[in-house]
């Protein structure tokens, strides 16, 4: 026999938790959270640092700041429930969701609505072929970052990390602060790939070096890692032969992409996009299966998780709808699309009915641009929406609200693009 | 310490461990010791994970023998011992009019070696069973009795019967000297003391010229000689293939091929580099370049951003270009199982009871009363069904709790890989033995509780837990303290 929500959310991170609120404030009754680590909150509980919750709280918290003020806004609702310890299965098309705990063994449950929250995981040495032996010492910047924040551990001494995404360069300085020494960061594109900020505040306040279109080209050590061969790569990221040298060290962090964690997502045969790798979603954040929504890292991967809680607020909100009856009928599908200079948008698809709806993009561009941009959503050849722009960078995600008005009065898709000014 | 056993088999791999167990069901007491922290941690854990129908090697050599015999006996042995082998069947793809008078000439040799059900299939039947091979196949050598299998679960399948019929196995026990007492057998001297035996087993892989020399036999040498591979996601499994691909051999090797392993992954691989080092298993860019050319003339569309994980094995090529079994023509008692290479993995059982009979013979003892022909129940839960699932969490709430989320591992399936008969000591042990960690994060998020979970078990500190060899430290220390 399964027990029946109004909504049950698969993870219990910043997504997870701000959705669980959000359908609260929305009406929903029964409201289940299902997280698998052993408190809620998510990756968040490892990034120690500050820097989070400007925009969403309008304050500057630490990471387990953030998750904490996310817990404390839904942990004595009577509509909310959380289990942690819990792993979820499978999530099937009828809204049944198998999981397991220690506690409860295993548990099917049943939801009216759905959201999947479950974040991402980090790409791993394997998926970029890093060529060399196989010693301990090789950890993803995040599985260190949990190894010094959560376990209490050092991982190593000399420390090389790969990649110039915004876990690396925090835990370049995170290792600095413990003692260690941080030899460099390599970076196989021509432009860094985390936040400026954290450019500034990692690696140059830490004088550690940055090289800029270099790679690791061999990993060395038998048991444990003794140091690495870097070279520089060509424009096609090739490592150009002559340019090798060697950096000592006794660890090496990788930090080289994020990859949203979709396999119940794909176990559930949702309409995925190949960009975002997550799936495919409208305005309010229901995937290609009706009760079924996605919000924050899962869906595509953001750089700050001010976003990820505003994201997962649409969908929180419109999940309670779904699964109160109140979702209202679209009558009208517009597609997303992609113009110049835009890689992802996310939504891809707007679903719109009587009813005028707010709509949020969030877009990453193809490549570092300054000067005077302005971005453009266009319909049927007319301007829907401009904004001008001094910077955009791939590691940044863009967000604008388009206006209600608008929305109501469209008829055909929306092509968003980035243009130079003249 | 010193020790007084019947039999030393000394190197842990499939070819020791598999001797071990035919060793152990005897009127002997055995012990095998391995240099490494774990078994199976050579040639075993780097390799094909194919078991051969048998056609390859020459009618009448010992490889030949021995794997098509290896490969009856595993169909024999999988339930006894719950071995991890799916009966696949093989394809080897001709290309070119040359290459198809190849697999002929493979057909007819398999059939005289004693392998059954062979036939020469047509390309369009062959994509029929594997619809991305290249459209460039004309035909295929069609061998029924190939599979795949998880060579470190059946090592350590071979290892736990044993334990379970009294032999012992002692790791991180390395040879160091090999004295010949004449009338009296054979001291070995090892790092964890001397080992009084009537006979010695010389299972010792890419070092067994090296171990026969300590005890003056020089009669053959050992080549390593590498070979790459890469590995795929699961999720990939739909553009690659279902079972095993070879292309038309080359002089040395079975060549690049696709295959499929008993989880659900892929991989593809491996290249054949000679080389000095027995134990540099570092993979190069040239490498890995060579294997997706040659995979890719099987499967042209390689999903390479599905790639999990990169590694390389080490094959033990002799002199002889032949498996070496059977007693050593210059010291007596001295047993060798060397040279072992490709089909190694499908000839360790009829080794191991070819050289168990040579044994008993000359001991003069037969089979124990009591032999057990199995090993404890190791509870998978990802492969049980809902309701034995509850039963299990029921009866310990360890099985409730997901460590590794790639591959669905428990807690309860981890402390149980640790506690078993020669148990898990290391990360990529627990690996090896339940799959946590080998999914597609690769240990990022369940690698620190993998290592809390052994540091408890083992009752050993955390920054003493290892990955894999002997120095292999996960933790360098703990904030504000060393390693103890």
């Amino acid at each position: 026999m399964s027990e029946m929500y109004d909504v049950i959310i698969v993870g219990g991170g910043p997504a997870g938790l701000t959705a669980a609120l959000a359908a609260q404030q929305n009406g929903a009754k029964k409201i289940l959270v299902l997280e698998r680590d052993r408190e809620p909150g998510g990756i968040l509980q490892q990034c120690v640092h500050n820097g989070f919750g400007l925009h969403h709280f309008k304050e500057e918290l630490t990471g387990p700041g953030y998750a904490q003020r996310c817990y404390d806004l839904v942990k004595d609702l009577p509509e909310v429930e959380i289990f942690v310890d819990t792993m979820v299965l499978e999530v099937r098309k009828d809204k049944t969701v198998c999981a397991i705990n220690p506690k409860r063994g295993v548990m099917e449950l049943q939801g009216k609505s759905i959201i999947l929250t479950m974040g991402c995981r980090e790409r791993t040495r394997g998926a970029i072929r890093i060529p060399g032996t196989r010693p301990a010492g090789v950890y993803t910047a995040g599985a260190a970052q949990r190894m010094v924040n959560m376990e209490g551990y050092i991982p190593g001494k000399k420390i090389v990390i790969l990649g110039s995404g915004d876990i690396g360069l925090i835990m370049a300085r995170r290792m600095s602060l413990e003692g260690c020494k941080v030899q460099a960061v390599l970076e196989i594109c021509p432009f860094s790939n985390g936040l400026t900020r954290n450019i500034v505040q990692c690696l140059n306040d830490y004088d550690i070096p940055l090289h800029l279109s270099h790679t690791i080209v061999a990993i060395h050590g038998k048991d444990r890692v003794t140091g690495i061969t870097a070279a520089k790569v060509d424009d096609k990221m090739r490592p150009i032969p002559g340019t090798e040298f060697e950096i000592d060290c006794d660890t090496v962090l990788l930090s080289v992409g994020l990859i949203p964690e979709n396999e119940l997502s794909n176990g559930l045969g949702l309409a995925m996009h190949p960009l975002t790798s997550g799936p495919i979603v409208d305005q309010r954040r229901e995937t290609s299966e009706p009760g079924i929504f996605a919000a924050g890292n899962v869906v595509h991967v953001h750089d700050l998780v001010d976003f990820v809680s505003d994201e997962a607020e649409i969908a929180g909100k419109f999940a309670a709808k779904a699964a109160l009856g109140e979702g209202g009928k679209a009558d009208r599908d517009f597609a997303v699309t992609t113009g110049d200079n835009i890689r992802t948008c996310v939504p891809q698809h707007l679903r719109l009915g009587a009813e005028a709806e707010k709509v949020r993009l969030f877009m990453r561009v193809t490549q570092p641009m300054r000067g005077k941009l302005k971005l453009k959503v266009m319909s049927g050849g007319e301007e829907v929406f401009t904004k001008p722009l001094m910077i955009a960078k791939p590691s940044e995600m863009i967000a604008v609200d388009l206006p209600e008005a608008k929305i109501g009065a469209l008829s055909a898709e929306l092509v968003v693009s980035l243009e130079e000014g003249k | 310490m010193e020790r007084k056993r019947d039999v030393v088999v000394i190197g842990g791999g499939i070819t020791g461990t598999a001797i071990l167990a035919a060793l152990a069901r005897l009127e002997l007491s055995c012990v095998l010791v391995e240099k490494e922290p774990d078994i199976a941690a050579g040639t075993t854990k780097a390799n094909s994970a194919i078991l051969h129908a048998g056609f390859d090697a020459p009618t009448g050599s010992m490889k030949a023998k021995m794997n098509v015999e290896g490969n009856r006996l595993y169909h024999e042995l999988q339930k006894d011992l719950d071995l991890d082998i799916r009966w696949t069947g093989s394809f080897v793809c001709a290309a070119t009019e040359e290459e198809e008078k190849q697999i002929e000439q493979l057909l007819e040799r398999g059939k005289a070696n004693g392998v059954p059900g062979m036939e020469i299939w047509d390309g369009d039947k062959v994509r029929e069973k594997e619809p991305n091979l290249s459209s460039s196949i004309r035909a295929a050598l069609w061998a029924p009795t190939a599979g795949i299998c998880w060579p470190f679960g059946m090592a350590v399948a071979f290892a736990e019967n044993a334990v379970e019929n009294g032999a012992e196995i002692l790791r991180e026990c390395e040879v160091t000297g090999v004295r010949v007492e004449s009338g009296k057998g054979f001291v070995v001297e090892t790092t964890q003391g001397e080992i009084h035996a009537r006979y010695v087993v010389n299972a010792a892989g890419v070092f067994a010229d090296k171990v026969a020399a300590m005890a003056g036999d020089t009669s053959f040498s050992i080549h390593p000689r590498k070979g790459e591979y890469i590995l795929f996601d699961k999720t990939a499994q739909d553009k690659l293939v279902k079972g095993i691909v070879f292309p038309a051999p080359t002089k040395t090797t079975k060549g690049i091929l696709v295959c499929a392993t008993t989880h659900g992954n892929t991989f593809i691989g491996p290249n054949a580099q000679d080389q000095d080092s027995r134990e540099d298993t570092a993979v190069t860019t040239p490498g890995m370049d060579e294997i997706i050319a040659g995979a890719k003339k099987l499967v042209p569309e390689l999903p390479m951003g599905a790639a999990i994980t990169q590694f390389a094995g080490i094959r033990a090529v002799s002199d002889t270009n032949d498996f070496i079994v059977g007693e050593s023509k210059s010291v007596k008692g001295l047993y060798h199982a060397a040279g072992i290479q490709s089909p190694g993995l499908t000839s360790a059982p009829a080794i191991a009871r070819l050289l168990a009979e040579e044994i008993a013979k000359a001991a003069g003892v037969k089979e124990k009363a009591d032999v057990r022909k199995g090993r404890p129940e190791q509870p998978v839960f990802r492969e049980l069904s809902a309701d034995e699932q509850a039963a299990l969490i029921n009866k310990d709430a360890r099985y409730g709790r997901v460590i590794c989320r790639c591959e669905t591992i428990t807690e309860g399936e981890i402390v149980d890989a640790i506690k078993r008969p020669c148990g898990a000591r290391t990360v990529d042990g627990v690996k090896r033995r339940t799959r946590a960690g080998m999914g597609r994060c690769q240990g990022g998020f369940c690698g620190p509780r993998v290592i809390e979970i052994l540091a408890r078990e083992l009752n050993i500190p955390v920054p003493k837990v290892r990955k894999d060899g002997a120095d292999s430290y996960m933790y360098e220390e703990k904030l504000g303290g060393g390693r103890k």
